[in-house]
């Protein structure tokens, strides 16, 4: 645990009488990106609003460099926070707002004057400084809230949801952007998302959230190869989720089957979930497959085909670049990798299968969650 | 047919005006009436400005009004602004609503109440002080600061429920105390508010008649008051005159209010 930069302990918080955060611990490094990731209400931002003082726990303790800081008030931390709608005063132009928080501090003109210019090209908005903030692109907007935060040199900037309100292709660009600020600043980064995508792609470590529990914490690599219950295995990308039993150490029951795993530690015909992803699934003609069934839908996503097929009742998910017409009988093979058991979890038989599945109702709870 | 409609509708709304404006054309142009008729006009002349002008009395109540507008105004400002602050910042929605009624009840309760009951207080006060000569420039401020502050608040309200409520996190979050970051960014947000409230307060409270007439005192008369103790003598022409002018004063305020307003909704584009 050495260099560990910020230290929450054992945090709960309620609104109204409504448990928001329950018991929450984590050790944040110097330097590290950290990603809270999980869908809306699940406490993300109300930990990051902790941890930027704008919310006092109800319990628990927050640690800056091994110094107690529940009662410092957020004026006096060395936090900085991207606001969702990134909260630029409107009376003030672009250089004046970022140079806000240096007046604050009482710099020298001069030291602002190199501040603020160094810091407007660090976010490519060189000759903006007499531009007003009304009159800039949301784009811009964002660049200007995080030149204003970079400018006070905190030890660690917490963004909530920052790359939000911006459409699809302006994101990807600031969050390759914004991942080079990061290690080109050296400075600790935790970023509020609902978005798995850019929460693998950005982060060192992804912290996964769901009704104000961490669920688990890892590298992106491991919360996606590796996930801890179905909420994740589920929240971090396609899978499914089948019902299995554990035979014994490396072999697994599940869907009719026994088969090969790399998993073990658990009890002898102990129940468990299984995961497969649906790119791990390879489609072969069905006298070779290790099951076969029969495909209910196909939709073409661009890279790939989404085909859904129905083994004995489970709906799987499978992606491949081949096309299989509705109707068609194909088989399915998987290896031992392929295969990730997980310990039964309140979660267990909520997520997983697509029976349900349509693109329709994925994409009307996303636009919602994009709303609020 | 739609055209005819237009017509029609354009005669509706000048006969409307001319109802509205008639009676203050007639009364500025009878302010230049050369002699003291109310029915003839016998030439045009400053005759009744300059009189008015000479009058003692009406000059400082003039005066007297302005002092009470600008002093109340601004006191009733910072006090009302402050309880928006106060109001706002509250937690229970519940509190919220029922303080929101307390503050607007004033606004219905017709002045003839307030004045009355004001005045019944003050001579309460004075009995307990053993002070008669109280009334006058004390008790019409207290009275006009009271009856403006609701406007105030009713004014800054909407601002503050507008503002994006990050931005003081924002001044926060960047090393602002609370108090700077109401002095550095939340006011500006809620500026427009502030001075439509102030300008809203100083020109009921120079026109307030009913409550300053129960209030006040000897010592102390605003023009309102002055006017109605002279109409109980004989009409002079010369109030013709004042009224003109007040008029005119009102007009300008209007206007540079609207413009105000305009202004605000330019910044907001």
């Amino acid at each position: 645990m050495e260099n560990t930069l910020l230290r929450l302990e054992n945090i709960s918080v309620r609104f109204d009488g409504e448990p928001i955060l329950n018991n929450i611990d984590l050790d944040i490094k110097d330097k590290e990106f950290v990603t809270l990731l999980g869908p809306s209400g699940c406490g993300k931002t109300t930990t990051l609003r902790i941890i930027g003082g704008f919310v006092t726990p109800d319990s628990g303790s927050v640690y800056f460099n091994g110094k107690l800081m529940n009662d410092v008030p957020a004026y006096r931390r060395p936090v900085n926070t991207i606001f969702q709608k990134y909260a630029l005063f409107p009376h003030l132009n672009v250089y004046e707002n970022v140079a806000f928080g240096l007046r604050i501090r009482k710099r020298s003109e001069k030291e602002i004057r190199e501040t603020v210019n160094e810091m407007l090209s660090i976010v490519n908005l060189n000759g903006f400084n007499k531009r007003s903030v009304t009159s800039l692109s949301g784009g811009q907007q964002q660049r200007v809230a995080i030149a204003r935060a970079l400018a006070v040199s905190p030890k660690l900037l917490l963004l909530d949801e920052p790359l939000g309100a911006l459409d699809l292709k302006l994101r990807k660009d600031m969050q390759v952007e914004l991942k080079n600020i990061q290690q080109r600043m050296g400075i600790t980064f935790i970023y509020v998302t609902h978005d798995q995508e850019e929460a693998l792609s950005m982060s060192d470590t992804v912290v996964v959230m769901d009704n104000g529990n961490i669920q688990q914490i890892g590298t992106p690599l491991d919360i996606y190869n590796e996930p801890k219950n179905a909420f994740v295995a589920d929240f971090i990308g396609e899978s499914n989720i089948l019902d299995g039993v554990m035979r014994e150490d490396y072999c697994v029951s599940f869907a009719g089957h026994t088969f090969k795993c790399l998993d073990k530690g658990f009890g002898v015909n102990e129940p468990v979930d299984v995961v497969v992803r649906p790119e791990d699934l390879d489609v072969v003609p069905k006298e070779q497959g290790m099951l076969v069934g029969e495909v209910t839908s196909v939709t073409f996503k661009g890279v790939h085909f989404e085909i859904i097929v129905d083994i004995r009742g489970f709906k799987w998910m499978i992606q491949t670049t081949d096309y299989y017409p509705v109707g068609s009988t194909i088989g399915l093979t998987m290896t031992p990798d392929d295969i990730h058991i997980m310990k039964k979890s309140e979660y267990s038989g909520k997520f997983g299968d697509y029976s349900s599945y349509s693109d329709e109702i994925d994409e009307l709870s996303e636009n919602k969650e994009a709303e609020e | 047919m739609n055209k005819e409609r237009n017509i029609a509708g354009k005669i509706y709304i000048a006969v409307i005006f001319v109802i509205l404006y008639a009676p203050i054309a007639v009364m500025i142009f009878f302010s230049f009436n050369s002699s003291n008729s109310m029915s003839e006009f016998s030439g045009f002349s400053f005759r009744w400005y300059n009189e008015l002008f000479h009058n003692k009395d009406a000059g400082q109540a003039l005066l007297n009004s302005l002092i009470l507008a600008v002093s109340s105004s601004i006191i009733s400002t910072v006090l009302g602004t402050a309880a928006a602050l106060g109001i706002h910042s509250m937690r229970s929605k519940r509190i919220k609503k029922v303080i929101m009624n307390v503050t607007n009840l004033p606004l219905m309760n017709p002045d003839i109440v307030t004045g009355v009951s004001m005045m019944l207080l003050f001579a309460f006060v004075a009995g307990l002080l053993h002070s008669l000569h109280m009334f006058g420039f004390w008790t019409l401020l207290i009275a006009h600061v009271t009856f403006n502050m609701p406007y105030v608040i009713l004014n800054v309200m909407p601002k503050l429920k507008q503002m994006d409520k990050s931005l003081p996190e924002a001044a926060m979050d960047l090393g602002c105390t609370p108090f700077k970051a109401f002095t550095k960014v939340e006011f500006f947000e809620i500026l427009p508010g502030i001075a439509s409230g102030l300008l809203m307060a100083f020109t009921l409270s120079l026109d307030d008649f009913v409550i300053s007439y129960f209030v006040t005192g000897e010592s102390f008369q605003t023009l309102p008051v002055f006017i109605y103790s002279m109409t109980k003598k004989r009409v002079v022409p010369y109030i013709n005159a004042l009224f003109a002018i007040i008029f005119v004063v009102i007009f300008i305020l209007l206007l540079v209010r609207n413009f105000m307003s305009k202004e605000n909704k330019h910044a907001a584009k």
